[in-house]
């Protein structure tokens, strides 16, 4: 914006690190408009993370993820660790147009400076949810927020990918919600390394815990640590203490058996691909493309005037000719 | 991968409860294409500026239907100037008396919309300010 001075990024880091809550959000906004494609920025971080334990928290709609994490927050609070927080909501696929609502169920944490809360939409980018969420996770854990939490719906492609920024996922089941373990089994269950049943004063939150358990348990590798179920009430605040614990144990087992590590340079790898796949396509299929677009040929395509494949493969060539 | 993408925190200072204006306010302003960070009722001043701050958004709209509106709109200004983030826009709405809209303006609230504006009102006030 042009109404907002643009302070240098290292003075910038050196006030969040003192813990200023708007140097933060001024990093968070410069990695999240540019992606991982501010690769100065992002190179300027790279030595200052590391050491931030980042948690993913995912479930269906309604679950009570929000809830949750302002309960977390505030256990990890009496501990004194400084936290972090991303809430991820959808955005229209329409008008790029959002409404973030997570801090609702988070307003008492707003006058906290040891917590800083983000909201993020997805803005419908394929994959670069993830690049602007881990820019981020960077950001919180070089100004040294630790525990990072994430909180995302667990329903599309970009938010499972949100979770591959995650050192450790949390996954939040509720019950009541009919056959959820269907809906769940796919994509989700997999991720998950601590699981929570919310609601648990509801009834039938015994037999989700039961069916998870039953789930989790038929994986194939016999020898793997069975992820934990904790059963909770977010709301009534029952629970939230050994789901904590729970998963700072977790960490350290993780940290043990060198699993953390291994995590995190698959992620790193996993990262840096996605980076240099954003940037060749802006250097050099873009340009490509929109010399001969895809939508001048759609009705030639319908026609059978010209055919895609040989469109697509003329692309291929013109991008082969400028790279000798 | 993104322009910037303008950020507007939508609250409800005060202890009315009627949030049916504020949310009307920010589906509008979603569907205009901004992102919006909705805190729902019984905000403070204090939190609302926090939030606002953490959040870097770039605007602040409150709804104020209790009468409160010659505290909460300066209180809210005066935070933001206290904390050096008066570069983010005020601007609001709700059942507000016309001649306590002139001294509000005076003090840097950017707008003021009272009941029966239409919503293409607030929604070009902003893309006024926010242009490309």
């Amino acid at each position: 914006m042009p109404h907002k001075e643009q302070p240098d990024f290292q003075e910038l880091l050196a006030r969040g690190q003192e813990g200023d809550r708007r140097a933060v959000g001024r990093m968070i906004s410069r990695v999240e408009t540019n992606g991982v494609a501010d690769h100065v920025m992002m190179r300027q971080l790279w030595a200052h993370t590391g050491r931030a334990r980042v948690i993913g928290i995912t479930g269906p709609p309604g679950a009570g993820k929000s809830t949750m994490t302002d309960r977390m927050v505030k256990y990890w609070r009496k501990k004194d660790y400084r936290i972090g927080v991303i809430a991820v909501d959808p955005s229209s696929p329409f008008t790029g147009g959002a409404i973030l609502g997570d801090r609702v169920r988070m307003n008492d944490l707003a006058l906290d400076t040891g917590v800083y809360i983000r909201s993020m939409s997805t803005r419908g980018q394929l994959g670069g949810l993830s690049l602007a969420c881990s820019g981020a996770v960077s950001v919180l854990d070089a100004c040294g927020y630790d525990p990072i939490l994430i909180e995302t719906v667990g329903v599309g492609q970009s938010e499972v990918a949100v979770m591959n920024v995650a050192d450790l996922v949390l996954v939040v089941s509720v019950p009541g919600l009919g056959d959820d373990i269907q809906a769940i089994k796919a994509g989700i269950l997999e991720i998950g390394d601590v699981f929570a049943v919310n609601k648990a004063d509801l009834p039938g939150a015994d037999r989700t815990a039961r069916e998870l358990q039953i789930m989790l348990g038929m994986n194939p590798d016999m020898n793997a640590d069975p992820p934990p179920i904790l059963m909770l009430s977010a709301e009534q605040n029952q629970g939230v203490d050994a789901l904590c614990d729970s998963v700072e144990n977790r960490f350290a087992l993780m940290q043990d058996s060198n699993e953390l590590m291994t995590r995190r340079n698959r992620r790193l790898e996993k990262e840096l691909l996605a980076y240099i796949q954003d940037r060749l396509y802006k250097r050099v299929l873009a340009p490509v493309l929109i010399a001969d677009p895809f939508a001048n040929n759609i009705e030639a395509f319908r026609a059978n005037e010209r055919n895609p494949y040989t469109w697509a493969e003329g692309i291929m060539k013109k991008i082969e000719e400028r790279t000798p | 991968m993104s322009d910037k993408k303008i950020r507007i925190l939508i609250a409800k200072p005060g202890l009315d409860g009627h949030d049916r204006g504020a949310k009307v306010i920010a589906r509008t302003l979603r569907d205009a294409g901004y992102e919006v960070i909705y805190t729902g009722l019984r905000q403070s001043p204090e939190q609302i500026v926090a939030s606002a701050i953490s959040e870097d958004v770039d605007a602040i709209g409150i709804s104020v239907l209790s009468g409160a509106h010659n505290y909460l709109f300066p209180r809210i200004i005066e935070l933001l100037k206290e904390q050096g983030s008066d570069d983010i826009l005020l601007f609001g709405g709700g059942i507000i008396p016309d001649e306590d809209i002139p001294p509000l303006k005076e003090l840097g609230v950017a707008a003021l919309f009272t009941p029966g504006a239409p919503l293409s009102d607030i929604v070009g006030f902003l893309s006024e300010r926010y242009a490309s």
